[in-house]
């Protein structure tokens, strides 16, 4: 019994991890090729999330909506770029902190102007039920889905970034900008584009975690610091970390919340139990970014040699 | 001429409560208070941010951790704030120590998301505490007794002690700057290779400075529970580090009032953007947009261009 609640929760985890793998991507590469701090990466995730749901309404189609968020989100992503963020690279980190800050704030009442406080977005009907994937162990069909989304995903990004011409270009931008530059990259373009495309995949985990989780004013800012956990846990700059970093906080902290107060009842007494199981479970994936930072200040996969 | 201004803004503040009430402004007493108590805690964060230089994204973690002090202290029944201030002082000092001791390992982006986590550690654990409320937080059945036939319940006798702490913190603050100990901060800000060279233990300074940061936020959080007669632990949310962060940028980096400055214009512009529109947060944005990419400086740099030019 024990083995097949473990086993779900390891999905559970696996399907949150690889969701926050796709936030941490894009924030990843916009951190380690610019230098530059982007708290308004979770307003992208939250635009993506809306736009899905009204998609969704107008086609009748999650899946179309999907596609159709994405490629609206990046087009914000780009238009943000160009307009704003493009200015601050050559400032200092406080100044990047208080402009995206602002940019929350603006894209919070901007959808919430727009939409509403919160809107529905609910899973294709086909996936609604479970499947048997296990004798005796049912599990949420959409929630494989995703893990099948976030898997495709990962393998393209991953062929995309080490197969190709063009991610060979953004790691070098990563890894060295200056020298990138120097021999000809045409870095603002190259990082337009970077933009865009973590703009679209923030908008495919927006969609796809809409229907478990809401579709509200405000759903960026709790999943953005944990996106800022990963890819410090990853190494600033580097996918490959953002995926490690992604999959250890998504398995820690679903886990952790799954098993820590169960654990604790075993040795403590009851009331002291329930009060600390939560809010060890929750703070466990701080203490496990403080704990690597403190033997590896570098991160996991350092992107600069 | 400066210390003229200085009088004239002092006489103002001393005078506001006894004008407000005839006018019937008791509210803006009240948000006069408010503004101050966030005002020492952005100073508070000044110290460590603009005189030492590093960026710390936790500072709400200390404000809430006085607050939370007091609110524990009086919900066990201890209401003197000759206790539970100087307690909520020492146990965010001591916090801000031990944050501060793992933290300064790292540079750069890396101690901006470390401090972070450490502020997100204690608002869970903020939120674990089912005894003092847990998610919904803690009422305060009073405000702290101070004694000497004082009471706080009455806003202007409030008004008139956060404004004596506040300049008291304040005067501090600049002796600092000016004694060796600030020199020294201000030089490792500068650089901090060239200061280990000539012998400064530049870790301990900095620990030092961090960890009185901390304890004056605390001093902050100890009168937030007051004002707002009640503790929760949205106080330590990582969007409240922001909101700080924005009164130094805003009012100044490194500048003496940059605090106070910073929390006037911050917390006014959403008083009145609020009183027009339910969008507030729109406009606020906005406006920060706009001096971030416009005025470097802040406030403080915008007045002294003026002076200078």
């Amino acid at each position: 019994m024990s083995g097949i609640l473990l086993l779900e929760q390891a999905l559970n985890g696996l399907q949150f991890g690889l969701m926050l793998f796709l936030l941490a991507a894009g924030l990843t590469l916009v951190f380690g090729i610019m230098d530059m701090i982007n708290l308004a990466h979770g307003s992208l995730y939250m635009v993506g999330a809306f736009l899905a749901a009204t998609f969704a309404e107008l086609t009748g189609s999650f899946w179309l909506a999907v596609v159709l968020a994405m490629a609206g989100t990046a087009v914000v992503g780009m238009a943000l770029e160009i307009s704003v963020l493009r200015r601050l690279y050559a400032r200092d980190h406080l100044a990047q902190v208080l402009a995206t800050f602002a940019i929350i704030l603006i894209a919070n009442e901007g959808v919430r102007l727009i939409w509403g406080p919160q809107v529905p977005l609910s899973a294709p009907p086909a996936l609604a039920g479970p499947v048997q994937i296990l004798p005796g162990l049912d599990y949420s069909s959409y929630r494989l889905v995703i893990i099948a989304v976030g898997l495709a995903v990962a393998v393209a990004l991953y062929v995309l970034v080490t197969r190709t011409k063009t991610g060979m270009l953004v790691r070098a931008g990563a890894s060295n900008r200056e020298m990138a530059t120097a021999m000809g990259v045409d870095i603002k373009l190259l990082f337009t584009l970077v933009f865009g495309f973590g703009a679209a995949l923030c908008a495919i985990a927006g969609a796809m975690l809409g229907p478990i989780l809401a579709v509200q004013v405000g759903m960026g800012e709790s999943i953005l610091i944990l996106a800022f956990v990963v890819i410090v846990i990853g190494g600033i700059g580097s996918i490959r970390g953002a995926l490690v970093g992604a999959l250890v906080v998504g398995m820690a902290d679903t886990i952790g919340r799954a098993f820590i107060p169960a654990l604790l009842r075993e040795f403590l007494p009851p009331q002291f139990a329930s009060a600390l199981g939560p809010a060890l479970a929750s703070i466990l994936i701080y203490v496990l970014m403080a704990a690597i930072l403190f033997w590896k200040p570098q991160g996991l996969f350092p992107a600069r040699g | 001429m400066r210390r003229w201004t200085l009088l004239a803004v002092l006489a103002l503040a001393v005078a506001f409560p006894l004008v407000a009430r005839p006018l019937g402004w008791e509210f803006y007493v009240g948000f006069a208070s408010r503004i101050m108590i966030y005002a020492l805690a952005a100073s508070s964060l000044n110290l460590i941010l603009g005189y030492g230089g590093m960026l710390s994204f936790g500072h709400a973690a200390f404000v809430g951790a006085g607050a939370y002090v007091v609110g524990i202290l009086m919900a066990e029944g201890v209401a003197s704030a000759w206790v539970s201030w100087p307690l909520a002082v020492a146990a965010a000092g001591a916090l801000a120590a031990a944050v501060g001791a793992v933290s300064l390992r790292t540079r750069g982006v890396y101690f901006i998301m470390i401090t972070l986590a450490f502020a997100q550690m204690i608002y869970y654990i903020a939120v674990g505490m089912k005894a003092y409320g847990g998610e919904e937080g803690l009422n305060l059945p009073a405000r702290s007794s101070v004694g000497f036939g004082l009471d706080l319940k009455d806003d202007a006798t409030f008004y008139y002690v956060v404004l004596g702490v506040l300049i008291a913190a304040l005067y501090a603050m600049h002796r600092l700057a000016r004694a060796r100990f600030g020199r020294v901060i201000e030089a490792i800000r500068e650089n901090e290779t060239r200061m280990e060279a000539i012998g400064f233990a530049t870790h301990r300074y900095k620990l030092v400075c961090f960890a009185l940061g901390g304890a004056v936020a605390g001093l902050s959080g100890a009168l937030l529970a007051n004002q707002n007669s009640y503790v929760n632990p949205n106080l330590l949310y990582w969007t409240q580090s922001g909101s700080l962060m924005i009164m130094v940028i805003l009012g100044g980096v490194g500048a003496l009032y940059g605090g106070l400055l910073g929390a006037i214009a911050l917390l006014v512009l959403e008083e009145v953007f609020s009183v027009y529109t339910i969008h507030w947060q729109l406009g606020v944005g906005a406006i920060l947009l706009a001096i971030v990419l416009y005025a470097p400086q802040g406030l403080a740099g915008l007045l002294a261009r003026r002076r200078d030019g």
